[in-house]
């Protein structure tokens, strides 16, 4: 398994670009129990035989590493979700996106510690090309305002978000929403 | 911190550029490239990112991109890290931590030396003696 919940979902972010999405969204809410993730991107999508194979451990499609026997980016969620009385679930239509919702229960003692969010969502924010990403942070009952990242608009104001400082700048912003 | 609004942040990369055309850049493009897949993410490679950032930044490296690419077929070696820069031959570092990226941009990408112990891939063996 992962080491933090952050890093489940960084993984997913990287799987919805590696299927050719532009369009990505993400939406995060905060409850006192647990943290809900929804994602849907506009990707190549899934049939439905490919995506009960995506949820098999010793299944991976052989295209990015010839010689491997496992996939476990979806599964280490699934055993997540199992292990710690979360949730998750997947849809995929094939040409039209994939969509996934799941829930952390962060008061289960076998759910990783959440990690850090900032570092999650400015490296989201910086994978190669032209893809939109739209974050969204939800909290319902702890008084933090809910706040909105959308890549576009923010590589407007600052450049090449490759660049170092361009990063050292969107996670100063990015803290600065965490915070309040 | 108070809350940031987009204007502010406008405002800040305005005064970075500033900074970055009074400066003169030594050399050409530096590159980075970070191992970001479910390996690399399991061994760590979040934490060796924000550790590339923060030295960077707080050396005022103008001229580094960093960039996020899958598994480089590494895994045991995960997080790794391949450097591209002119002057030097690419090379491939791996258990890069947050301690090592400092050393690499301290000693590979600003001083031309090689951080012997992490080398995965490339230069001949000559030159890491």
């Amino acid at each position: 398994m992962h080491f933090a919940v952050c890093d489940y979902i960084l993984d997913m972010v990287q799987n919805s670009l590696e299927a050719g999405a532009d369009r990505i969204e993400l939406v995060l809410t905060e409850r006192y129990n647990g943290l809900t993730l929804s994602l849907r991107d506009n990707g190549c999508g899934m049939t439905e035989e490919e995506l009960e194979k995506a949820k098999d451990p010793f299944y991976t499609d052989g295209i990015k590493h010839a010689s491997r026997k496992v996939g476990l980016g979806i599964p280490f969620l699934i055993q997540l979700a199992e292990t710690s009385e979360g949730r998750f679930g997947i849809t995929s239509t094939k040409g039209v996106g994939t969509e996934i919702a799941a829930f952390f229960n962060t008061t289960h003692i076998d759910t990783p510690p959440v990690g850090n969010l900032v570092s999650l969502f400015y490296q989201a924010m910086t994978f190669d090309g032209s893809y939109e990403l739209i974050i969204r942070r939800i909290f319902p009952s702890n008084g933090k305002d809910d706040y909105e990242l959308v890549r576009s608009q923010l590589a407007e104001i600052l450049g090449d978000l490759n660049r170092a400082g361009s990063m050292g700048l969107l996670r100063d912003f990015i803290a600065s929403q965490e915070e309040n | 911190m108070a809350k940031m609004t987009l204007e502010e942040l406008r405002k800040l990369r305005a005064g970075e550029k500033q900074a970055l055309s009074n400066r003169e850049i030594e050399g050409k493009e530096v590159q980075v490239i970070i191992g970001m897949g479910t390996c690399g993410i399991a061994a760590g490679a979040k934490e060796t990112m924000d550790g590339f950032v923060n030295t960077i930044n707080a050396n005022g490296l103008k001229n580094v991109t960093i960039r996020q690419t899958g598994c480089m077929g590494l895994c045991y070696a995960e997080p790794t890290v391949e450097v591209k820069m002119a002057g030097m031959a690419d090379t491939i570092y791996g258990n890069v931590d947050a301690e090592v990226a400092k050393k690499i941009v301290e000693h590979h990408i600003m001083n031309k030396r090689l951080v012997n112990k992490h080398i995965f891939d490339k230069p001949a063996a000559d030159i890491t003696q």
